[in-house]
C-alpha cells in the first residue's frame, strides 16, 4: 500500500482486499466489552477538517482511539469564500507538532493530494473527502457493507443513484467497485453526470426503474436542494418521482438488495422515511463499518507496516482468529 | 549613442551578414562591414529577428508591485527578445482613465528595458457596465490603441457592439478576452473527462468559442476591428478562420503554453498549471499549431502573469490564474513550430513581430531587419540547450510552468533604437 489513502484508485485490488479483511478483525472489537487495543499506542493522528463534517471527524476520531494513538481535533478556519490561514502554515504547524498520520477533510478538490506531495509534512496523509473529488474511507466501508452482505463482489451489480456530478463519494466508490470487480451503473439525470462520464469504467443510466430489478445494491446519494436553482433539475418534487427510493420502487428489487445512503440523507427528498427504515437498509451497519474501516486504514499505513506488498506477515492486528465466514452472512 | 558592428548574423535564419548599427538606425548590411569605434557583437551561428513585439503582458504596476514591476516586467521582456509589450489593463486603479495609462507609459520609458504600450480599459473598472473614456486613452500621450478588459470578458452584447464601433474613430482595436461568464461560474480547469475525475469544475470550450463567434459577427456588423486574446480550443481556431474567409477584420493571438501544455498537468493539482484559459486538450494543441502555421492564428503572445509565491503555493481552487511567459516565449515557439517545420524564422519574426506590431498600430516596432530600418532586434541561438531555473528569471514572480523543463535556444542580445539592452544573454 501507498503511504497516502489520497484516492481509491491507487488501491490495488490486494490493496483493497487487505484494508476488508483487516477491517473485518477490527469490527470484532465492536462486540468486545473493552473496545481498544494496543496498536498504535504513542502515535498521533490529527483530524485536521476544513470542511464541518461531524459524522465523519468522530468516526475517525473512534477508529484511532480505539487504536490507542493520540488524536488532535482540528477544525481550520477559512473557506472557499474566506481564506483564513493557509493549508500551508496549517501543514507546518501539524509537522512541528509531530502528527504521524494527519486525516484532512478540505473543500478544495486535491487539497490532500497538495498536502502529501508538498513536503510540507511527513505525516501519511488520508483523505477524508475533498471538494467533488474522491473520499475513499467512505467507498472502502460501503465496499466492506457489501462484502459482508453479498460476499466477493465479482460480479455484482452496484447501482449509483443521484448527483454524481457533484458527489466525491460516487467516485470513490465507482472507481474502488471496479477494482474489486463489481458492475457499477451511475443513474443520474443527464444534468447531474460529470462531462466525460462515459470514459469512467462504469455504466451509465437516466432510468432507475430500469437499473433497480439487477442491482445487488442501490447507493441513493444526497442531492442537495440548492441544485435545483442552478438548473439543475426543476424541482424537489420531480427529482424525487424520476430518481428518489421509494416503496413502489424497493419493491422491484430482489430480495437480496441493499439500500444504501452514505448520508447525511434528505428524507423525501432522494429517499422516504419508510425505504430508509425498512430491513434492507444498512445505512446504521455502515456507520458501524465506517469506524472499522478507518481503524484498518491507520492501522495498515502507520503500524511500521514497510514491506512492498503491503501485506502483514504477523497475524495481524488482534489476537482473535479470524473468522470471516461465519461474517459474510 | 554607441555603435554596434555586428558580425556573421542570419538574418531571419539566412545566410551570415554583418549588421551595422548607428545611431538608432541600422546604417549598414553586407559582407566585410567595418566601423571604426563600434563595439563588436560576434554572432556566428546566431539568428537576428525584428525585435519581438508582444500584444498581451501584464506588469502589475500599479497596484500588485508584489507580483510585477514594470521595472522588473521589462526587464524580463528584453531578456525574452521583446522591445516592445502592451501592458494589459487590470491593474489596481485599472488602467481605464488617461491618467493611469499615461503613468505606466511613463514608468515604461523611465524603465528603459523596453518600450510600453498600455492598453486601455473598454469599460470602466472592468465592470462590463458602462465604456471608460476610450477617446481620452487614444488622446493622452500614451496613444492607446488596443482596448481590452482582459481577465474579464466583455459579455454584453450591446457594450461590445459599441466599443467595436467607437474606437473605429482611432483607428483601435478592442482585444477580447472570450469568456461567457454564466458558463464558466468557479471554473478551474479544462471542461472534459479529467475535470469531471479530479473533481475540478470545468471550463468547457463552448464558452470561449459562443463568445469568439458573436464577436466576429458583431466586428463584421458595424465594420471594426476585432483581435481575439488567448485563443486555446480547436473549435476557436475554426471560428476564426471562418470569419477571416469572410474578409473581416478579425485577429487573433495564441498563448506559448497553450501550444505546448496540456490539461493533463492538472492531474498533478499543481497551481503553477491553473491559467485562463485553461491549458486544453492535446488535439486544441495540435490545432492552435496548425492555425499558427497556416496564419489563421496572427500571432504570438505571451499572457505574462506574474503572480507572488503564496498565490500559487496553495489549494488548486484558491490559486490565482496564470503563468510566466516573457522569458520563455521564443524558445517555447522554436520548440513547438520551429523545430518540428511548422514555421521558419520569417514565419516567427510575422507571428512575433510584425503582426503584433501591425494590430497595435505600432510603429517602430515590427520592421524588418534591414538598411535604414529603427535598430529593433533580437540575436537568438537556436542551437543553444537549457533547464529552466524559475530562480534565475528576472521577473520579481516565479510561476513558471517550465521549472526543471528543458527548453531549446537562448536569447543572445536584444538592441532597442541602437542600442544593447541584453548583451551575452545578460541585462546591459
Amino acid at each position: 500500500m501507498n503511504r497516502h489513502l489520497l484516492s481509491t484508485g491507487d488501491l490495488t485490488r490486494d490493496d483493497a482486499e487487505l484494508i476488508l479483511e483487516t477491517a473485518e478483525e477490527l469490527r470484532s472489537l465492536a462486540d468486545r466489552p473493552i473496545k481498544k487495543l494496543p496498536a498504535l499506542r504513542g502515535r498521533t493522528v490529527v483530524n485536521l477538517f476544513f470542511e464541518d463534517s461531524t459524522r465523519t471527524r468522530i468516526s475517525f476520531e473512534a477508529a484511532a482511539k480505539r487504536l490507542s494513538a493520540d488524536v488532535i481535533n482540528f477544525a481550520a478556519k477559512g473557506s472557499s469564500l474566506s481564506k483564513g490561514e493557509s493549508l500551508k502554515d496549517t501543514a507546518l504547524t501539524l509537522e512541528a507538532m509531530g502528527a504521524d498520520a494527519v486525516v484532512i477533510r478540505h473543500w478544495a478538490s486535491g487539497a490532500p493530494h497538495l498536502l502529501a506531495n508538498s513536503g510540507w509534512v511527513r505525516s501519511s496523509v488520508v483523505n477524508a473527502g475533498d471538494g467533488t473529488h474522491e473520499h475513499p474511507t467512505q467507498a472502502l466501508l460501503d465496499a466492506f457493507t457489501m462484502w459482508r452482505h453479498l460476499g466477493n463482489l465479482d460480479g455484482r451489480r452496484i447501482a449509483i443513484v443521484g448527483d454524481v456530478l457533484h458527489s466525491r463519494v460516487a467516485r470513490s466508490n465507482a472507481l474502488l467497485l471496479r477494482t474489486l470487480g463489481a458492475e457499477v451503473t451511475l443513474v443520474a439525470p443527464p444534468t447531474l453526470l460529470p462531462v466525460g462520464v462515459e470514459s469512467w469504467d462504469a455504466e451509465t443510466s437516466y432510468d432507475l426503474d430500469s437499473v433497480l430489478p439487477k442491482s445487488d445494491a442501490v447507493m441513493m446519494l444526497r442531492v442537495q436542494r440548492e441544485r435545483m436553482n442552478a438548473a439543475f433539475f426543476p424541482t424537489q418534487r420531480e427529482y424525487s418521482r424520476r430518481y428518489g427510493l421509494d416503496a413502489r420502487r424497493m419493491a422491484m428489487l430482489q430480495d437480496h438488495t441493499l439500500v444504501m445512503h452514505p448520508g447525511p440523507m434528505i428524507r423525501g427528498m432522494e429517499i422516504t422515511a419508510d425505504v430508509a427504515d425498512s430491513d434492507r437498509s444498512v445505512i446504521v451497519e455502515q456507520v458501524t463499518n465506517g469506524v472499522a474501516v478507518r481503524m484498518a486504514v491507520l492501522y495498515l499505513l502507520l503500524s511500521g507496516n514497510e514491506s512492498e506488498t503491503g501485506r502483514t506477515t504477523d497475524a495481524g492486528p488482534t489476537e482473535a482468529t479470524t473468522d470471516t465466514d461465519g461474517a459474510q452472512s | 549613442m554607441s555603435s554596434y558592428l555586428i558580425k556573421q548574423a542570419r538574418i531571419l535564419g539566412g545566410e551570415p551578414t554583418d549588421l551595422l548599427v548607428d545611431g538608432g538606425v541600422i546604417t549598414g548590411v553586407g559582407q566585410g562591414l567595418a566601423a571604426d569605434g563600434a563595439e563588436i557583437v560576434g554572432a556566428e551561428g546566431l539568428v537576428a529577428l525584428p525585435g519581438l513585439v508582444d500584444l498581451h503582458t501584464h506588469l502589475r504596476e500599479p497596484g500588485r508591485e508584489d507580483a510585477e514591476t514594470v521595472e522588473t516586467g521589462t526587464r524580463a521582456a528584453a531578456l525574452g527578445g521583446f522591445t516592445a509589450v502592451h501592458a494589459m489593463a487590470n491593474t489596481d486603479p485599472v488602467a481605464d482613465t488617461a491618467g493611469v495609462v499615461e503613468q505606466v507609459w511613463r514608468l515604461g520609458r523611465e524603465a528603459g528595458h523596453c518600450d510600453v504600450f498600455p492598453v486601455g480599459a473598454v469599460t470602466v473598472g472592468l465592470a462590463g457596465e458602462r465604456l471608460a473614456e476610450l477617446g481620452a486613452m487614444a488622446d493622452s500621450a500614451a496613444r492607446v490603441r488596443v482596448f481590452s478588459d482582459d481577465g474579464k470578458c466583455v459579455s454584453d452584447a450591446v457594450l461590445m457592439r459599441r466599443a467595436l464601433e467607437y474606437v473605429k474613430a482611432f483607428d483601435g482595436v478592442i482585444a477580447q478576452h472570450a469568456q461567457e461568464p454564466r458558463l464558466t461560474e468557479d471554473a478551474q480547469m479544462n471542461e472534459g473527462e479529467l475535470s469531471g475525475r479530479l473533481g475540478l469544475r470545468g471550463w468547457p470550450a463552448v464558452a470561449e468559442e459562443a463568445i469568439i463567434a458573436r464577436d466576429c459577427l458583431l466586428a463584421a456588423h458595424v465594420g471594426s476591428r476585432l483581435h481575439v486574446c488567448h485563443v486555446s480550443t480547436a473549435g476557436s481556431v475554426e471560428i476564426v478562420r471562418w470569419a477571416k474567409s469572410k474578409g473581416w477584420n478579425v485577429t487573433a493571438e495564441a498563448c506559448p503554453h497553450h501550444l505546448l501544455l496540456t490539461d493533463e498537468l492538472a492531474a498533478t493539482y499543481d497551481p503553477l498549471y491553473k491559467v485562463n484559459p485553461p491549458l486544453r486538450s492535446a488535439a486544441d494543441v495540435e490545432a492552435l499549431r496548425a492555425g499558427l502555421a497556416d496564419g489563421t492564428i496572427d500571432i504570438v503572445a505571451t499572457d505574462h502573469a506574474p503572480h507572488p509565491l503564496e498565490d500559487k503555493d496553495c489549494e488548486w481552487q484558491t490559486a490565482a490564474f496564470g503563468m510566466l511567459g516573457l522569458e520563455t516565449a521564443l524558445s517555447i515557439v522554436q520548440q513547438t513550430m520551429v523545430d518540428p517545420g511548422l514555421l521558419d524564422w520569417a514565419g516567427v519574426a510575422e507571428r512575433m513581430s510584425y503582426a503584433p506590431a501591425r494590430i497595435g498600430r505600432v510603429e517602430d516596432h515590427g520592421r524588418p531587419v534591414a538598411e535604414g530600418e529603427p535598430a529593433n532586434f533580437v540575436l537568438y541561438d537556436p542551437a543553444f540547450s537549457r533547464v529552466v531555473d524559475a530562480s534565475e528569471l528576472a521577473s520579481l514572480s516565479r510561476n513558471t510552468p517550465y521549472a526543471g523543463r528543458e527548453l531549446p535556444g537562448r536569447v543572445v542580445a536584444t538592441f532597442l533604437r541602437g542600442r544593447a539592452t541584453v548583451l551575452d544573454g545578460k541585462l546591459t
